[in-house]
């Protein structure tokens, strides 16, 4: 396997230090939090800079509020936050002050998905492609490594338009850069070539999505594209019709309901240009979660290398096997 | 701007609404003939904007939080030229930009606002921006009553005192009455006045259907320095129009033409009494 293998840090980490650099050069970059602080990993950039970190204290609403005040006088505004918060109690305020108003606040999802594992379902967001998808002008971003990471945060920077970016806290191996070594917001990368099957993956789903590929090549002989959709929105149709075009199986997998996310987004795509190609998607059903880890909750409902195998055997069907 | 051409310009305002909401069939009748006093002051006595300088980042902001009374903003903007007056004869049809809350789509509106418990977040944050680039713009937003109820607000509340913005000034649009009926019977929002000081802000009162008054106490900010100011506007639902006074129907009724021909006599005649003042002096 090509795996550019690095020591596996938290996304969340390689997004504050990022964040930092650019701090260093750019005055107008500030840093809002909701008593989030700790949990963004922003403790070394608020020693930093002092004058470009805005605490709002555990109020949501103002966070969004207050961000889209400071973005529309010309600052570079990233709103952090847990996304479980974020995206449902200030949900409001990024439909009408950042996405509608057209003020460019960079909003983000921190722990996002189930990274908070047994805090329940109190702390998971399940629900934040499904409802900002639904929303005018705004780009949702689920960066899948620290590259990723990285790449997302200097890109929304620049952005004069509004962004979601959510991410995990879980260490991360960097994925396979060899193929696709790009990266731009809207474009999903293509890390593993394949044509018998095609893993549409975003955010912490892809790593499972890699971790089956490189079983079914082993075990199976089954060769399978897997596709980094960094960007939830804009989708990057013309990548996923090519990887569709040659009629074989799509299974798509992310740390989300299965309601309204990447999965619905792919199939709505495909299935209006006419391709009937046999396809799954992967996330959480429709029901109370299960306790436990990140990880854990994975397992449980295949998100996982094993468990998207799994998936992929069955869609192939036994006589399609190699 | 005199006191009496302040009010002359009230009381036009106010016959532009009526006009503009009787053409549209549809508006925020009493709200915007309520709050349409404190705007006049804002625009033509207080605020630094233009439609000359309205792209540069020094000029004062305002921000509508109550964003169902538009017509009174409209009718003001379009007093200082941002747009030809005739274009809100659109008002509220297909396609038109002038739409039933404030946006961006008309020039002169900082923000899009319409959903309640918003205008004050965003104030704070143009005017936590404008403390940190050293700008010595403020920012001014016109709070109904019925929104304060808004959690939202408070949080703004706790944070402009926290970071001791001086540079904005909240006012409140005190017409005592909501859609449901009078606020006290909907959910009571008394002691305002305790409450605001409370959270850190200086309050001062004023009758906000007062020209004069509002431009005194507007001519003082900030009221403390290091701390934001709130004015509570107590001001009458549908002011200015005998029978839409308190009423509650008027919070978004539109008159039939026997009742708009009536509320535009009695807009002429205040007129023409002022008119004649401003002659004898
Ligand atoms: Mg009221």
């Amino acid at each position: 396997m090509e795996m550019v293998q690095t020591k596996d840090i938290p996304n969340l980490i390689v997004f504050s230090e990022t964040l930092q650099a650019l701090a260093e050069i750019d005055r107008d970059i500030l840093v809002v939090t909701s008593d989030s602080r700790g949990s963004g990993k922003l403790v070394p950039f608020g020693e930093k800079f002092p004058d470009q970190i805005v605490e709002v204290g555990i109020a949501e609403q103002n966070l969004v509020g207050m961000a889209a005040g400071l973005a529309s006088m010309g600052k570079k505004a990233f709103a952090v936050s847990p996304a479980c918060f974020l995206t449902a109690r200030s949900l409001e305020q990024i439909k009408n002050d950042v996405a509608y108003s057209d003020n460019p606040v960079k909003l983000i999802g921190i722990s996002a998905g189930v990274s908070y594992g047994a805090l329940g379902t109190t702390h998971h967001s399940l629900h934040d492609f499904a409802v900002l998808r639904a929303i005018h002008n705004l780009t949702i971003v689920a960066p899948c490594d620290n590259f990723e990471t990285a790449e997302s945060i200097r890109q929304a920077a620049e952005m004069d338009s509004p962004v979601y970016i959510r991410f995990g806290k879980k260490g991360m191996p960097t994925l396979n850069r060899t193929i696709d070594p790009t990266f731009r917001i809207g474009q999903g990368r293509t890390i593993r070539e394949g044509e018998d099957l095609t893993f549409i993956g975003t955010g912490e789903a892809v790593l499972p999505c890699e971790e089956a590929a490189e079983m079914l090549a082993e075990k199976h002989g089954i060769r399978c594209r897997v596709i980094s959709l960094h960007t939830i929105k804009p989708l990057d149709e013309s990548l996923i019709l090519a990887a569709a075009a040659n009629g074989q199986p799509v299974i798509t997998a992310e740390e989300h309901s299965v309601h309204g996310g990447l999965g619905e987004a792919v199939a709505a795509l495909l299935f209006q240009n006419g391709c009937r190609n046999k396809f799954k998607i992967v996330g959480l059903p429709d029901e109370y979660t299960v306790n436990g880890s990140q990880i854990e909750i994975f397992d449980h409902y295949g998100i996982s290398g094993k468990g998207l195998m799994g998936t992929a055997l069955q869609l192939l069907g036994s006589g399609s096997g190699k | 701007m005199t006191d009496r051409e302040l009010k002359l310009k009230s009381v036009e305002y106010r016959q532009k609404i009526l006009r503009y909401i009787y053409h549209a069939k549809a508006g925020h009748t009493g709200g915007s003939l309520s709050c349409i006093d404190i705007l006049n002051v804002l625009y033509n006595q207080v605020m630094n904007v233009s439609p000359e300088n309205f792209d540069d980042p020094g000029r004062d902001r305002y921000v509508q939080s109550k964003g169902h009374s538009v017509e009174a903003l409209y009718v003001v903007l379009a007093d200082l030229g941002f747009f030809p007056e005739e274009d809100l004869l659109t008002l509220c049809r297909y396609q038109s930009p002038y739409i039933g809350h404030p946006t961006k789509k008309v020039r002169g509106m900082e923000q899009n606002t319409g959903g309640l418990g918003h205008g004050l977040a965003i104030c704070s944050g143009n005017a936590l921006a404008a403390k940190k680039d050293k700008l010595p713009l403020r920012v001014f937003t016109v709070l109904g009553d019925g929104e304060m109820a808004e959690g939202s607000n408070w949080e703004a509340m706790m944070l402009a005192a926290h970071y001791k913005l001086d540079n904005l000034c909240a006012i409140l649009d005190y017409n005592k009455q909501q859609i449901t009926g009078a606020n006290a019977d909907v959910i009571g929002l008394e002691p305002i006045r305790q409450k605001v000081e409370a959270f850190g802000w200086v309050v001062r009162e004023v009758d906000g259907n007062d020209v004069c008054a509002l431009a005194d106490t507007l001519q003082c900010l900030p009221f403390e320095a290091g701390k934001p100011s709130f004015v509570i506007a107590h001001t009458v639902k549908g002011k200015g129009v005998s029978f839409m006074e308190g009423v509650l129907k008027w919070h978004h009724g539109v008159p039939s033409p026997e009742q708009y021909e009536q509320a535009m006599k009695e807009l002429e005649e205040a007129r023409q009494k002022l008119l004649e003042e401003v002659v004898e002096a």
